[in-house]
């Protein structure tokens, strides 16, 4: 760029860069507050103050004057903050503000010391909100290992318990592995194209010789294989279940949503820029697989008695209805993407949130100093019997997130799978969607399954045990379980606006 | 506006009924029963306001209609119309609404107030379906209404209503997400043809197709609406749902949701696929026919009192089916008049067996006998609307019946004779309910209360309703061919074209 306006562009860049740079602001400001000061409450506020002035630095390039609406998107080779990054950005910080008021009480509250925690929270949104906004891969990478390495923390932060551990390590092992195939990948596509910016990729794919020779395509193979670890599709789904189920039910929020969600929007703009689309056997193995995602999940789902596991083969199906969406590769299919993401996310995070309510959560991270703290969340079955008519907020919040799941009108879900049949009706993926269609028939089942146990009364609850035990949710709790169910049923009936931002954040993409 | 009221009303009153009950136990079924009354006096006094409307179809035979833009990205709008079939069908919801709040008011004792806000929901998306024009809105109010119900069944149903219930559901919203398909199939063929992106019935009428994506998009829609309706093979959740729910949602499942299946057929897949149809018309047909006998013969082997009833639904559903195919003025009168008739006079003995269930605390006819000694007035009931149900002259099912096969005979013979085997069938079915449960000796010493003043001011309503159908239908009779006259008549134009 001109020398004369290298100081101004550089401005603008940091502008630009705000949302990022804040995150991390944060994450340094809340590690420092936290060495002086150790107490959980002020560090959480500072977390939550640290992501509400995030989630306000994405609305700079909207603003109708001054320097912002003339800053360029693209900063430097390795990131670009256009609409579709800044909506994913706010998607993950949002997220993750949600599961940071979720871990609170559950870590023990004011009692314990779990500052750390929130440390690495931010580090693992900032991870996310890298990969999102990435255009080169080595910005994928990175923004990929801030997330991980974070993750594997937050899984075994309960360090002395035996579940939170074990997923730990399986997520630690997963991820090397899954991390170590993406970095051959991206060598074997720089080996043929000897670039890794993603726009330039596009480029030469898109120029008259230009096509995938042998090592380009066991490259983007490898890519796709590295993320679809992260997303647990079929057939690289083994860990999920585990992972979902040892981890605190406020962390398997967060690995449902945001470490997904992210993977997504970059594979998404990776397939967009880089003209991975144009590879026909991909696009072939991708439809293989999505419906296998759906079929597995679907019906491995219907085996499990544990609602964590439930949700996790949940979660795997739902990944591959999206795909489903993905494979359309236009304009339609990135606003389907982004409405089921979000769709998702309020859906996933309200479900695990009523999990979380309901356990009682572990206390200072230490059994040796709670002797009696509980090993495991509230997530058997048989936990949820007849929570209607003793915890009727709770189990309506609950239903409404399964409904959602299901994809029953008055929900975001319903709007997201119409959306995602559209697009996929639209490309004419008429196995896909057919396979959707089923997968959702049989989805049915386990989500009806839990909706019975909730709503049972007489001989049947009463042959259990009831085990819900006596946490009851905090202010705080309540408040963001009610917004989430709130804006499930709002988006659901009204998505208009939100579609409308979506068309946004579409443009210039495909 | 009045259309979108007649949404909102049963909704507001639902909610508000939930939130009575925590305010003053025992308000709950008040406040549901108001609802329903000004639902339902609603809905009276539309149907006299456009009386002579329908006289003279001027205007298309479109008696109301309210538009509003909703997600204008996909061209979806809250597109709500009324003609005469919808206006009977609705008249027809909010008339049993009232019948299962009153059915309702002692068998319901436990979380009264969450039961009539479901009743009334249910109540409410039924409405939806008969009134939404556009095919995005439909397939909202059509699933919808699912989820109340289901909990209806699943929380005051019988023993085995968990079972019934997730049967009920998926069945239900699995074949409902064929028919999604089958509707953005159908949206986006018209949109490469024409470039506008809509969901609106009237733009989408005459969408042009070829032949096999024409047949394609139909089954995906039949094959929703023929689960509702149901048609045989797809009709095996219906007899464990009705069997299985209280007594109010077998009335609203027998009176209202299966008119969904049937009004489906009537105003989509004939109008919207009219070659597609002339080509599959044979299938149904005999499907019905199918449905008419094995129904029957079904029900006679039957000794559980809800269940003979479900089965008989089966049986009288078969003539809607085989009026809407044959798609000629008589056969089309006799359907709706079938489905409206159906309606009344099963949801009247869903309410007596609700009323013996409530007092003897079983459904098998086994157990009962001689009833007529303790309850005489029950027992005229029951046999009134049972020789309703077998199709006596007098009544509205005759008419509807009648009418039905006098039209299938202009097209198919064979099928009207096969058809009328049921008449024999539906004697044995009505006469053996009579006799196990009333008639003989009372040897298992019942001692019952007969019925009591609520009770009987519903049964008479209904056994009057009944009367006057079969003695002078023409009202209803004069909303209905008024379809046919209407946009479809092109596709009736065609249709008759392409039978020829």
């Amino acid at each position: 760029m001109p020398s004369t306006l290298h100081s101004d562009s550089l401005h603008f860049d940091l502008v630009t860069l705000s949302p990022l740079i804040l995150l991390a602001a944060a994450a340094v400001v809340v590690m420092l507050a936290a060495a002086f000061y150790r107490h959980p409450r002020p560090v959480m506020i500072l977390t939550l103050a640290g992501l509400v002035l995030s989630f306000t630095a994405l609305f700079l390039p909207f603003l109708p004057q001054g320097i912002a609406g003339i800053a360029s998107p693209q900063v430097t080779a390795l990131l670009v903050l256009d609409h579709y990054a800044l909506f994913f950005i706010g998607l993950i910080v949002v997220a993750t503000f949600v599961v940071a008021v979720l871990c609170y009480r559950y870590f023990g509250g004011d009692e314990s010391r779990h500052e750390a925690l929130y440390i690495l929270l931010l580090l693992a949104a900032l991870g996310g909100a890298v990969l999102v906004a990435s255009s080169h891969f080595a910005s994928f990478f990175l923004g990929l290992e801030l997330l991980s390495i974070s993750l594997f923390a937050l899984i075994a932060y309960p360090r002395f318990t035996e579940h939170p551990l074990e997923a730990g390590i399986k997520y630690l092992i997963l991820a090397g592995f899954s991390s170590g195939l993406l970095v051959f990948g991206m060598a074997l596509v720089y080996a043929q194209l000897g670039t890794m910016q993603f726009v330039k990729i596009g480029a030469m794919l898109a120029a008259p010789d230009g096509a995938l020779e042998l090592y380009g395509l066991a490259g983007l193979a490898l890519i796709v294989t590295g993320v679809g670890f992260k997303l647990a599709l079929v057939p690289f789904h083994m860990w999920t279940p585990d992972v979902y189920e040892g981890a605190p039910a406020p962390i398997t929020a967060f690995i449902a949503t945001v470490s997904k969600g992210a993977m997504l929007a970059l594979l998404l703009r990776y397939f967009l820029m880089a003209g991975a689309h144009q590879s026909q056997s991909i696009i072939f193995a991708l439809s293989l697989v999505a419906v296998a995602t759906i079929l597995v999940g679907n019906l491995l789902a219907l085996l499990q008695d544990n609602i964590k596991r439930i949700l996790a083969y949940s979660s795997i199906a739902q990944l591959g209805y999206l795909l489903v969406g993905f494979l359309a590769f236009d304009q339609l299919a990135i606003e389907a993407v982004a409405y089921f993401l979000t769709a998702y996310f309020v859906t996933m995070l309200g479900a695990f949130g009523v999990v979380t309510v309901l356990s009682d959560g572990f206390n200072g991270g230490s059994a040796g100093e709670f002797p009696d703290a509980v090993e495991r969340d509230s997530d058997r079955l048989a936990d949820y019997a007849g929570l209607f008519w003793h915890r009727p907020w709770l189990a309506g919040v609950f239903t409404a997130m399964l409904l959602s799941l299901a994809g029953i009108p008055l929900t975001m879900g319903f709007i997201g799978k119409f959306y995602i049949i559209t697009a996929g009706v639209e490309a004419s993926l008429w196995m896909p969607v057919i396979t959707l269609v089923v997968g959702s028939i049989i989805g049915l089942f386990y989500y009806l399954r839990i909706i019975t146990v909730m709503y049972a009364s007489g001989p049947e609850a009463a042959g259990e045990a009831i085990m819900l035990r006596a946490a009851s949710p905090s202010f705080a709790e309540s408040v963001t379980l009610a917004a989430l169910a709130l804006l499930l049923i709002w988006l659901g009936i009204f998505p208009a606006q939100l579609i409308g931002v979506l068309e946004g954040a579409g443009v210039g993409l495909t | 506006m009045v259309l979108a009221a007649l949404i909102f009303i049963p909704v507001a009153g639902g909610l508000l009924s939930w939130m009575a009950d925590r305010w003053h136990p025992g308000a709950a079924k008040w406040v549901a029963l108001v609802t329903a009354g000004v639902e339902f006096v609603l809905t009276i006094w539309l149907w006299l306001q456009s009386a002579s409307a329908m006289a003279l179809p001027a205007h298309g035979g479109w008696l109301a209609e309210t538009r509003a833009e909703w997600i204008p990205r996909f061209g979806v709008s809250f597109h709500l119309a009324m003609d005469g079939i919808s206006l009977i069908l609705v008249v027809l919801t909010a008339f049993l609404g009232i019948v299962s709040v009153a059915c309702s008011w002692t068998e319901i004792q436990k979380r009264v107030g969450f039961f009539y806000f479901n009743l009334l929901w249910t109540v409410a998306g039924a409405i939806g379906v008969f009134l939404a024009l556009d095919l995005f809105l439909f397939f909202f109010f059509w699933e919808l209404m699912l989820v109340p119900m289901y909990f209806l069944i699943g929380i005051w149903g019988h023993e085995n209503r968990q079972y019934a219930s997730i049967k009920f559901f998926i069945f239900a919203q699995g074949s409902g997400m064929f028919m999604l398909v089958a509707i953005l199939a159908l949206v986006f063929v018209h949109y490469r043809g024409t470039g506008v992106l809509t969901f609106d019935y009237f733009d989408l009428l005459n969408t042009t197709l070829s032949p096999s994506t024409e047949l394609w998009i139909m089954l995906g829609f039949f094959i929703a609406f023929a689960v509702k309706t149901p048609i045989v093979p797809f009709h095996t959740w219906l007899p464990d749902a009705h069997t299985e729910a209280p007594t109010a949602g077998s009335v609203i499942l027998a009176g209202v949701l299966l008119k969904t299946g049937a009004y489906g057929l009537l105003r989509f897949i004939v109008p919207l696929f009219p070659e597609a149809t002339a080509y599959f018309t044979p299938v149904a047909m005999v499907l019905g026919a199918i449905g008419i006998l094995y129904g029957a013969f079904l029900a006679f082997a039957q000794t559980d009192f809800k269940r003979l009833v479900a089965y008989t639904s089966v049986s009288h559903l078969g003539f809607a089916v085989l009026g809407i195919f044959s798609w000629n003025p008589w056969s089309l009168g006799g359907a709706v008049m079938q489905m409206i008739a159906h309606g009344i006079s099963t949801g009247a003995l869903f309410v007596i067996a609700g009323i013996l269930q409530e007092r003897t605390h079983t459904r098998d006819m086994q157990r009962f006998e001689g009833l007529w000694s303790v309850m005489p007035r029950l027992a005229a009931m029951g046999l009134f609307f049972a020789i309703a149900a077998l199709g006596l002259p007098g009544m509205g099912n005759f008419v509807g019946e009648f009418l039905v096969l006098m039209g299938l005979s202009t097209s198919s013979s064979v099928l009207a004779a096969v058809a009328t085997v049921v008449f024999v069938a539906s004697v044995v079915y009505a006469l053996a309910l009579v006799q196990k449960t009333f008639h003989g000796e009372n040897k298992h010493g019942w001692q019952l209360h007969d019925l009591s003043s609520r009770e009987m001011a519903t049964l008479f309503s209904m056994a009057a309703i009944t009367l006057w159908l079969g003695l002078y239908p023409q009202p209803v009779l004069n909303a209905a061919p008024n379809t046919v006259n209407s946009p479809p008549a092109i596709a009736v134009a065609r249709h008759e074209i392409n039978v020829e």
